[in-house]
């Protein structure tokens, strides 16, 4: 669906924010972007739907080169979701900020309606339907500016760290939606360094440094490994950590839920202590 | 080209005060370790609701923090975290409108009779972006641009600019662009510019949420040094718990605009589940939580909040 081939992207200033990116992402894969601020997570996002072009190499979504198309075409099979909502926004009210897009790409109005409505239903926005966007709280406007892309369906959705500022209930919501998506076999693309919420979602993840790839494995390769994370400045999810600590126990090290490893200690306590 | 020197004509002079008092060395109490600190905020009964909206952002909110407390504050989004800072500082009721009963006192004052510009000094607040707080040409003019508008004299306004930066260890980025910074540069400059009016209340929204796991834990580490140090109370709204939780004296859990929970955080931990609220726990205190419920051979009394408090607990039950 995706294809880097050796791109390079340097910015006006000079900054070499992607070196040599080689990199293919099939249909209906779910490819976690990890490593710190400033690594190239999202100057790479912006390449799939064509804001930024390769200042060396090419990118190819759905084999059509960004080079050769416009972000309008792009922006059809490909929605990429800000981290900062708000500079998505410019409309007075949150219906029609999701309804713009839509009448844009020429939807019938009865669509456009129906769109709009399931959209902000599914992502809980409906009660603001008529309030500014700008108005809305931190995690209210990550919510619409996600509902805006769901709501024209584009076949790869690429979002740049979408948990930011969002407590644990909508966490748990957007990894329903995501898994939903998949089901849809929709392409996603994440980029984040929300290390625990990577750790449960356990996608294909793919982990940058200073504009390359360092990385690109299951999250039990990325997250299992002693020094990956923190070479890149990322914190092992605290269940990596926990096991691996409790190895002399006879523990593995796992990514295992909260309840499993609870289990799997006790079982290995009660040997132990039973021999003695 | 904008530099140093010409970002010192920026200050205002201003009529020399006692520069003891302005640099408010002399605010800190020295008090005896087996005192029981005092009480810095008070708030009683209070509830409040927005202009125009019908429902109320607090519900019947009572609240007490002593001086030197670390307090961390959970709860869903749009439970009542950022109003109740609000009020703590001021923001509501006299810049943010509404309908408000009940009191609060911080440091003494009243909020709703005291000018903001008054009771920010005391408790100063550092937002979730701190894009929104910086504006200036350089990180230097950023912090003292909130003293020249005090009006302080400008030995001053350099010896707490000074101050303010060091207190931060961000003395190196003092003549930089604050938005050709990293996030977790720019938040401690946002800190820095708050730190610089010596207020006794530090109150923080979500002031990691933008950050990388690590420039994340390196700015807790700050506001944890400058609470040990210099002894200043916080106040610190964060969803990820597994990096505050371990410094923090206290938690407080809200929910619907009321405090559910108020306590020790490993208690708090232990005896409920707070996903409820939309609060998620340390992972290694899930596990602990979990290992409770089975009564088996291992129970947490305290829970513990680091993979080394757990590693240690089992360690001691093997001998």
């Amino acid at each position: 669906m995706i294809s880097f081939e050796e791109v390079e992207y340097v910015y006006p200033n000079g900054v070499k924010a992607l070196d040599n990116i080689s990199l293919r992402i099939g249909r209906g894969e779910i490819v976690a972007l990890m490593g710190e601020n400033g690594s190239g997570k999202t100057t790479l996002l912006k390449h799939l739907n064509g804001l930024l072009k390769p200042t060396r190499g090419r990118v190819l979504v759905d084999g059509v080169d960004t080079r050769s198309a416009t972000v309008a075409e792009l922006a059809r099979k490909v929605g990429l979701v800000f981290q900062n909502a708000e500079s998505m926004f410019f409309s007075s009210t949150v219906w029609e900020e999701v309804a713009f897009a839509l009448r844009n790409f020429g939807y019938e109005e009865s669509v456009v309606r129906r769109r709009v409505e399931w959209a902000l239903n599914f992502m809980e926005l409906m009660d603001y339907a008529e309030s500014s966007p700008f108005l809305l709280s931190g995690g209210e406007k990550k919510r619409l500016a996600l509902a805006i892309v769901l709501a024209w369906s584009p076949e790869v959705i690429a979002l740049d760290e979408p948990t930011t500022g969002q407590d644990q209930l909508q966490k748990e919501k957007l990894m329903q939606m995501i898994k939903l998506l998949r089901e849809q076999d929709r392409t996603i693309i994440i980029s984040s360094h929300d290390v625990e919420f990577i750790a449960q979602l356990k996608p294909r993840i793919i982990l940058m440094k200073r504009g390359r790839i360092v990385a690109d494995g299951s999250a039990d390769e990325i997250f299992l490994n002693e020094d990956l994370p923190l070479s890149c400045n990322l914190l092992p999810p605290q269940i990596a950590s926990l096991t691996r600590e409790l190895s002399f126990l006879g523990l593995k090290p796992s990514l295992k839920h909260p309840q499993e490893v609870a289990e799997e200690l006790l079982d290995a306590l009660s040997k132990i202590l039973h021999k003695s | 080209m904008y530099t140093a020197s010409t970002s010192k004509t920026f200050f205002l002079e201003s009529s020399k005060g006692d520069l003891r008092e302005m640099l408010g060395t002399d605010r800190r109490e020295t008090e005896g370790e087996a005192e029981e600190a005092p009480v810095i905020i008070q708030v009683e009964n209070l509830s409040f609701r927005y202009y125009g909206s019908e429902q109320y952002a607090l519900r019947n909110v009572n609240l007490m923090v002593k001086k030197g407390e670390f307090v961390a504050l959970a709860g869903r989004s749009g439970c009542g975290k950022t109003t109740l800072l609000r009020c703590l500082n001021g923001l509501v009721p006299n810049f943010y409108e509404g309908e408000m009963s009940g009191r609060v006192l911080v440091d003494g004052k009243d909020t709703r009779y005291t000018p903001t510009h008054i009771i920010s000094q005391v408790a100063g607040m550092v937002f979730q972006n701190p894009d929104n707080q910086l504006f200036a040409l350089s990180v230097e003019a950023d912090i003292a641009f909130p003293l020249e508008n005090l009006g302080l004299p400008r030995e001053v306004i350099l010896e707490r600019v000074e101050w303010a930066l060091n207190a931060l260890g961000i003395e190196d980025l003092r003549y930089r662009s604050p938005f050709e910074l990293s996030g977790g540069q720019k938040q401690k400059v946002a800190i820095a510019s708050v730190l610089a009016m010596r207020p006794k209340i530090l109150i923080l929204d979500e002031p990691t949420s933008s950050l990388d796991p690590a420039s994340a834990k390196n700015l807790i580490d700050s506001i944890v040094e400058l609470n040990k140090r210099e002894g200043l109370t916080i106040i610190i709204s964060e969803h990820r718990l597994e990096l505050l939780l371990p410094h923090a004296d206290r938690l407080i859990v809200m929910d619907q605009g009321a405090i559910v929970r108020d306590g020790d955080p490993k208690l708090i931990l232990r005896d409920g589940n707070l996903l409820v609220y939309g609060v998620a726990p340390p992972k290694v205190s899930e596990v602990a939580r979990y290992v409770n419920a089975h009564q088996g051979c291992l129970r947490f009394d305290e829970i513990p909040l680091t993979v080394r408090e757990f590693v240690e607990k089992v360690r001691r039950l093997i001998g």
